[in-house]
């Protein structure tokens, strides 16, 4: 009983956050609310005891995610009334839209399928450790996915300093392609000159 | 007791403002990224729930893959949208058709 009222309780502020993302005027507070919609995510992942990824989406989402989302809203100096022109214009079509998925998707979910007696949650003992077990898993069956996870974050991470990175104005340091493109001629100069007399 | 039906329900749900906000916003490139990481989010939830009332944890080692991908994929576009507006002034998606596609 105390599950479903959390649940309840976490899915409607979930819905709220979600729909005040996409509507608020200033980028700023979409991204807050965004960061009240992982929050409350978590706390449902929590609900469904997938413990270690809740804490992880608090941690990478909230903690790295947002705070990079936020850094460039509020570097970028965007005119709001520029982008909101068209706003209202777009709003039946997309709401139309998101209506008739919802109600096609809630036909198919709520239509019996998904209430089987196979999908009922195992109990679980109580030394029993979210953490442990996908551990096990990703360390043994996904060793590969999970190496080549990790050279994803490199390149992504190699990809955004390049993308950003600005050489000082005054940089006196020389350029590699010149010197690699130096021939010997531009450097040695062989001077022909006779022998001198010994004094 | 929750069931599987109302945290499917939940991520389709999700899906559909995530959905209807990239409808409404068009101009705004960083509230379409906003939108598609709240996208992501109802995947995520879909297989947590899966994961969870099918007693198998493959599941949430996808939303960990998932999630890895998803940060990169945000970093990257940040990065892209921070030079767009170095270099143009403006994130307004229609006025970057300097490519005519």
């Amino acid at each position: 009983m105390i599950e479903q009222t959390l649940f309840y309780i976490a899915a409607a502020v979930l819905v709220f956050a979600a729909s005040a993302v996409i509507t608020v005027r200033n980028p700023v507070v979409a991204a807050l609310t965004l960061v009240l919609c992982f929050f409350c995510n978590a706390a449902i992942w929590l609900l469904l005891e997938a413990e270690f990824l809740a804490i992880v989406l608090v941690l990478v989402y909230v903690g790295a995610v947002m705070v990079l989302f936020l850094f460039v809203v509020m570097m970028l100096d965007i005119n709001i009334a520029e982008l909101r022109k068209g706003f209202s214009g777009f709003l039946p079509i997309g709401v139309t839209v998101a209506l008739i998925m919802v109600i096609s998707m809630v036909l198919v979910l709520a239509s019996g399928y998904f209430a089987g007696p196979e999908y009922v949650p195992l109990k679980h003992a109580a030394e029993y450790s979210n953490t442990r077990e996908l551990g096990l898993l990703l360390y043994s069956e996904y060793l590969y996915p999970f190496e080549i996870a990790g050279a994803i974050l490199l390149v992504a991470i190699v990809a955004a300093i390049a993308l950003t990175h600005r050489r000082a104005k005054n940089n006196k340091s020389p350029a590699p392609g010149t010197q690699v493109a130096v021939k010997r001629e531009d450097r040695i100069r062989l001077v022909k000159m006779k022998t001198e007399q010994q004094s | 007791m929750i069931a599987l039906q109302q945290v499917l329900v939940l991520g389709a749900i999700l899906f559909c403002i995530s959905v209807a906000g990239i409808f409404i916003n068009r101009k705004n490139v960083l509230i379409l990224l906003m939108c598609i990481e709240l996208m992501l989010l109802s995947v995520n939830l879909n297989f947590i729930a899966f994961s969870h009332f099918l007693g198998n944890i493959h599941g949430q080692v996808f939303v960990f893959f998932i999630l890895t991908v998803a940060a990169a994929e945000s970093a990257i576009g940040l990065a892209i949208l921070v030079v767009l507006f170095r270099n143009r002034g403006t994130i307004n998606v229609t006025e970057l058709d300097s490519m005519k596609g």
